[in-house]
């Protein structure tokens, strides 16, 4: 074990933070419409949704070849930058977390990169133009496509059982509602854990602890899946809450539609060749499950406000890795103080949730914001 | 900048297809098994609103395994 140095226990450790913050962050991507219709009970839907994570991370083992897919010049990359990446990425997780505001871990994890590279590095370390094909372009894209496919499908819905009995419709769809969101949760658990063990394989890779090429060793694959898997059952209620209660009201018919939506877009981006977020996805669904339905109600306010998060995620994330960097390239000295300030920040964001604590017991209630219910979509 | 047009038109146009297929399958299933249950009601035979209601729902079935093998790379 003599490869393996302060830092690279360091970056381990972080990394499997960055990995429970996205499964806590995620969790409301599978089950926020699930628990909001009632399909699954709050509890039960986190814990599936969390078992499921697990065995995602167990049936992928085809590790990232790269830390960043190209975004930033690979060669540049140390083990402390990648440091500050997680730690940006981490940060911005957990801020987004506390205002309750779903967005994508992967592009924190590539904004605290790019912010990392950037500052040691200079700009030419950073491809902007893969940042615009890997990350913006989708951004937009993806509230659009998911949006337009949940639209029409919940106007399908409601068209052909509008006459049916209310308790027969309710029930089937919930029943329905249950598998999707089950299938959502897996495909989270192949893909997330996974870029969490390529951090860690390349990063024991690069330390010469393991050979080049290696794939990760059962230990890293165990503790990515478990990392994750945590988070998921730890469950993100704020953002489950505003995903299933604060773009709009659904009903279990809505949720099938969302649903089915998101899971059709996932799988088909990630096996046609143009990669979508999960978090864009699954929120543009719910979105146009509202506009779908008659008389029900989209929140604007709120989905300007997921919006404008997302277009912050790159940048505020790469800020924040930026500043870690500009410490952690210090030695071992400079990596402590930045985890120390990094602690410090997480126990900060904690303490400030805890003023109005959101839990299984009330993430179906509708968050107290009524000045945001200016529009109404007819 | 390389933006990859047609693929992203093709995952448009094959998860708007899916889920239209999906969605339209499940709630026909909805439909027959709600009529089922008002047929069980009056007493009247239910044995055609059963049958496409398990046609449907088993469709549906079928659809999920799919998507499972496409989420498990061990099946490709």
């Amino acid at each position: 074990m003599e490869h393996v140095t302060f830092l690279v226990i360091v970056v381990i450790i972080t990394a499997l933070v960055f990995d429970f913050t996205n499964g806590f962050h995620d969790t409301a991507n599978a089950m926020a419409t699930s628990i909001a219709t009632g399909a699954l009970s709050p509890r039960w839907a986190v814990a599936i949704s969390g078992a499921l994570n697990l065995v995602g991370a167990f049936l992928s083992v085809e590790v990232a070849k790269t830390i960043s897919g190209g975004i930033v010049d690979d060669h540049l990359v140390s083990p402390a930058m990648v440091f500050a990446g997680l730690v940006g990425a981490i940060v911005w997780n957990l801020l987004t977390w506390l205002v309750g505001l779903p967005s994508s871990s992967s592009h924190a994890l590539f904004g605290g990169l790019i912010g990392a590279v950037w500052f040691s590095a200079g700009s030419s370390g950073v491809h902007f133009d893969t940042v615009a094909e890997k990350i913006l372009i989708p951004a937009v894209a993806a509230p659009f496509v998911a949006g337009f496919v949940a639209t029409t499908a919940t106007y399908l819905v409601y068209r052909i059982t509008g006459r049916s009995r209310g308790t027969t419709v309710r029930e089937g769809f919930r029943l329905g509602q249950i598998a999707s969101a089950s299938l959502v949760s897996l495909a989270h658990g192949t893909n997330d854990a996974q870029k969490t063990m390529g951090v860690i394989t390349l990063t024991l890779i690069s330390a010469g602890a393991l050979d080049k090429g290696s794939d990760p060793p059962v230990w890293v694959i165990a503790a990515a899946g478990l990392a994750i898997a945590l988070g998921t059952f730890i469950g993100g209620w704020r953002i489950i809450r505003t995903m299933g209660t604060g773009i709009t009201e659904i009903e279990s018919p809505q949720g099938f539609a969302a649903e089915s939506g998101s899971t059709a877009v996932i799988l088909a981006s990630s096996h046609l060749g143009f990669a979508l977020s999960t978090t864009q996805v699954c929120s543009g669904a719910i979105l146009g499950s509202g506009l779908g339905r008659r008389l029900s109600e989209v929140r604007w306010g709120v989905a300007g406000r997921m919006a404008v998060a997302w277009l912050l995620t790159v940048p505020a994330a790469a800020t924040a890795g930026a500043l870690t960097a500009s410490v952690a390239t210090h030695g071992n000295i400079g990596v402590l103080v930045a985890a120390i300030v990094a602690v410090a920040v997480i126990a900060g964001i904690y303490a400030a949730s805890r003023r109005d604590p959101v839990g299984a017991s009330n993430v179906t209630e509708a968050p107290r914001q009524p000045s945001e219910r200016l529009s109404a979509a007819a | 900048m390389d933006i990859k047009w047609g693929s992203l038109g093709q995952v448009f146009v094959v998860s708007l297809g899916v889920t239209v297929a999906v969605v339209v399958i499940f709630s026909l299933g909805v439909l027959a098994a709600s009529a089922r249950q008002v047929a069980l009601e009056r007493g009247r035979p239910a044995a055609v609103p059963s049958a496409a209601a398990a046609l449907c729902f088993g469709a549906c079935a079928v659809i999920v395994l799919y998507g499972i093998y496409l989420i498990v790379p061990q099946f490709h």
